[in-house]
């Protein structure tokens, strides 16, 4: 490929194929056109990002994929919590999909059953993940069949559910507990450490 | 700017490069190591599943920056993508003083005599293993290397006991310590082991069992692989040969610094090196010698990087061979599920292993050592490990995992990989990092005797693990696409033929007389071992080599 103007780490577009990431740009020109196209909705109170109605919905669709039964779901687990984090952090190139995904799902659950994804049963709600993940969604809804969007929440929501609690999910060491390792070992900096994750909220 | 000369640069503060450093800082030389990465104390070492250095969901901690340092990947299917560190097919190993040896798992393997001839030993049995590879013998043997994988083991240390493995190579001196005590996992392979007629011992390891060159032993913590020692019971550069050189007065460390090229006066040979420091600043260091020691990508990436107008096409790479034969290891093995519970929570984890399938496999060249794998932290484990039929997600995935944790044993080993010429690291076209310098682009495959050999493995790791009682097994298969991560190796290959190789057998570049590679990228081959002791077996001769050989002002 002679002949090409080389480019930065920080203005890459996508090169033949696809599949790259976006970065972001941080010239001035590209800002603007940002900012144009998009007015960003207020978080829920204690949310960094999430709307009130994207925590319901994102609540309801993680503890689909992590259901509570003796030991807590991916909700009461503090999973939104951890994305919802994230989504500030390491995960805002996930943004936009997110916000995307939410939208989607619900309006997809609403055409499909007349009620919001959040206000589903357990069943049907696992009924339409189970679509998304064969690709199978209302491509009206999800033109790619949900598959991307079922991914993404699934990966996040088992980090969320097994990480570390410092991230904002795996509250009270939930899982950890479930399967059975100490919460506070014996061993290593624990005691330390503990004091040092994410606080807890009620 | 210019700095005072001195007699030796070394680029690459990992495995191999502080070893030269500290072998010629011993013998008077006046060193410089360059690192690109930081120095790290284990107070940075949150133990942390989701940020370490084996699981990057949320970062590398021990590097490199997210930000700056990207490379490009050609997948299988000729796609071509731009990848930051923490993404698939950055084939990312760390960037910190200590290298890979901060955060390894640590074991610490000699390879078999045979690793060092693999065209003596199979051309004529396995003929299908030398198409279209370039599978060749080492120019050194074993015994070559023998005297320093010994010093490798003593002054870095390495704790386990070998007097079980009747496949080892000779050796003249047994470890300088005993394996920590077995694991639960270790008395139920080691049952399974015999029953099956093979034979079974301790991992030999760069890890403190008892204490050792001033600093404690292992305090046996979940969080051992991908992370930082915290009581510094693991042995790695950064806490043995180079507080050792720099005592010496005769090593000045840099860290953040990135090499942009290695200078070379009109005669070819190297002046010195150009870098940058965390600043962006730009200096040039003058030296008698310069060493690159930055990886297997990383080394290969600033040969081609230093141009000139006897190398158009990149230092040593006049016939093509820089950045070929990139290889890693096929990982293979099993999961056996148990009745019983078979987790105790000791560190490492992995702890016993066999090497009865290194060689001699009927068909096949090479193989692998295999092992009990290091602990699985909740999310590793999830991540990773799902029994067939399992769902991926709802209440029976749950179940699964709340029952299954603590009683599922991984085997797993790394198959010998057949190196193949095209895959390999090239200079992307457009890619620069932060600094501007063009970056490593990644492209290749597997050959298909590795994956076979793969295949092999992990039966064999199925079968280990039902003689030792699991009631359910399941194979590890491996992916087709090029190979490297932590175990990348082969891109500078050691050879006599200036035309068929890129270093000599002291690792000097063959077309300089004062410019050497000393790390995995020489590899000719990369055993079915984790390969580090033997790259600090090739440092630790192409040190003495050089401080007896070369000329220092």
């Amino acid at each position: 490929m002679p002949g090409r103007a080389p480019i930065l780490y920080d203005s890459v577009k996508p090169i033949k194929g696809g599949g790259c990431l976006k970065r972001r740009s941080f010239l001035a020109g590209s800002l603007a056109a940002a900012s144009a196209c998009r007015s960003k909705p207020a978080p829920a109170a204690g949310y960094r990002f999430l709307t009130q109605a994207e925590v319901a919905t994102l609540g309801a669709w993680v503890d689909t994929l992590i259901p509570p039964d003796e030991d807590p779901g991916a909700r009461g687990a503090g999973v939104v919590r951890y994305i919802d984090l994230q989504l500030t952090r390491w995960f805002r190139r996930h943004q936009s999909s997110y916000r995307e995904a939410l939208a989607r799902i619900d309006r997809w659950a609403r055409s499909r059953a007349g009620r919001g994804f959040a206000e589903l049963p357990p069943d049907t709600r696992e009924e339409l993940l189970s679509l998304m993940e064969q690709g199978e969604a209302d491509r009206d809804h999800f033109p790619d069949g949900g598959k991307g969007a079922f991914e993404l929440v699934l990966a996040h929501a088992m980090q969320g559910f097994y990480g570390n609690p410092r991230h904002g999910g795996n509250r009270g060491y939930a899982s950890w507990k479930m399967i059975g390792v100490p919460p506070v070992p014996v061993r290593g900096r624990e005691h330390y450490e503990a004091a040092r994750t994410f606080p807890e909220k009620s | 700017m210019p700095l005072p000369k001195v007699d030796a640069v070394v680029i690459g503060a990992g495995a191999a490069g502080p070893i030269v450093a500290k072998e010629l800082a011993f013998a008077g030389w006046r060193v410089v190591l360059l690192e690109k990465g930081r120095w790290h104390t284990s107070a940075d070492c949150r133990k942390d599943d989701l940020r370490n250095q084996r699981n990057p969901t949320l970062g590398y901690p021990f590097g490199p920056e997210e930000e700056g340092n990207p490379r490009v990947f050609v997948d299988l299917n000729g796609r071509e993508r731009i990848v930051k560190p923490s993404e698939p097919g950055y084939n990312n190993n760390a960037f910190c003083v200590g290298g890979g040896t901060l955060s390894y798992g640590a074991m610490a393997w000699r390879f078999h005599p045979n690793d060092f001839r693999m065209r003596s030993t199979y051309a004529a049995k396995v003929p299908r293993a030398f198409e279209n590879s370039t599978l060749e013998d080492w120019p050194i043997s074993y015994e070559d290397l023998e005297p320093f994988y010994e010093k490798a083991e003593w002054e870095i240390g390495v704790s386990g006991d070998l007097s079980g493995d009747p496949f080892k190579g000779p050796r003249r001196r047994a470890l300088p310590m005993p394996p920590l005590p077995p694991t639960r996992e270790h008395e139920i392979l080691e049952k399974g082991a015999r029953r099956l007629g093979l034979h079974p011992f301790s991992i030999p390891m760069l890890r403190n069992s008892v204490p050792y060159n001033g600093r404690p032993a292992c305090m046996r913590c979940r969080w051992c692989v991908g992370f930082a020692c915290e009581v510094d019971a693991k042995n790695g550069t950064q806490n043995t040969v180079i507080p050792a050189a720099l005592a010496t007065g005769n090593l000045e460390l840099r860290t953040e610094c990135s090499v942009r090229e290695i200078l070379l006066d009109e005669k070819g040979d190297a002046a010195g090196v150009a870098y940058f420091d965390r600043e962006g600043r730009p200096w040039e260091q003058p030296a008698r010698y310069v060493v690159v020691s930055c990886g297997a990508i990383e080394s290969a990436r600033l040969l081609l990087n230093s141009r000139s107008r006897l190398y158009p096409q990149g230092l040593g790479n006049r016939f093509d061979w820089v950045g070929r034969n990139l290889q890693g290891h096929t990982y293979t093995g099993a999961n056996g599920l148990f009745e019983e519970i078979v987790y105790d929570d000791l560190g490492p984890g992995a702890s016993i292993a066999i090497c009865d399938f290194n060689h001699g496999n009927p068909g096949l060249a090479g193989g692998a050592m295999l092992a009990n794998e290091f602990i699985r932290l909740p999310y590793q484990f999830v991540s990773g490990i799902r029994a067939p039929g399992v769902p991926r997600w709802g209440r029976a995935h749950k179940e699964f995992v709340r029952r299954a944790y603590r009683r599922i044993i991984p085997v797993l080993g790394p198959t010998q990989e057949i190196p193949v010429f095209d895959s390999r690291v090239t200079l992307d076209p457009r890619v620069r990092d932060r600094f501007g310098i063009p970056v490593a682009r990644i492209s290749g495959y597997r050959h298909p005797h590795s994956i076979e050999v793969s295949e092999y493995m992990a039966e064999r790791a199925a079968d280990w693990l039902r003689a030792s009682g699991a009631v359910k097994v399941w194979l590890r298969r491996a992916g087709r696409g090029v190979s490297g991560g932590q175990h990348q190796a082969g891109t500078c290959r050691m050879g006599r033929d200036p035309k068929t190789s890129v270093v000599d057998p002291w690792c000097r570049v063959h077309d300089t007389a004062n410019v050497y590679v000393v790390d995995a990228s020489v590899h000719v081959t990369n055993g079915g071992f984790n390969p580090v002791l033997t790259i600090m077996a090739i440092a630790y001769r192409t040190g003495a080599h050089l401080a007896r050989a070369g000329r220092r002002a």
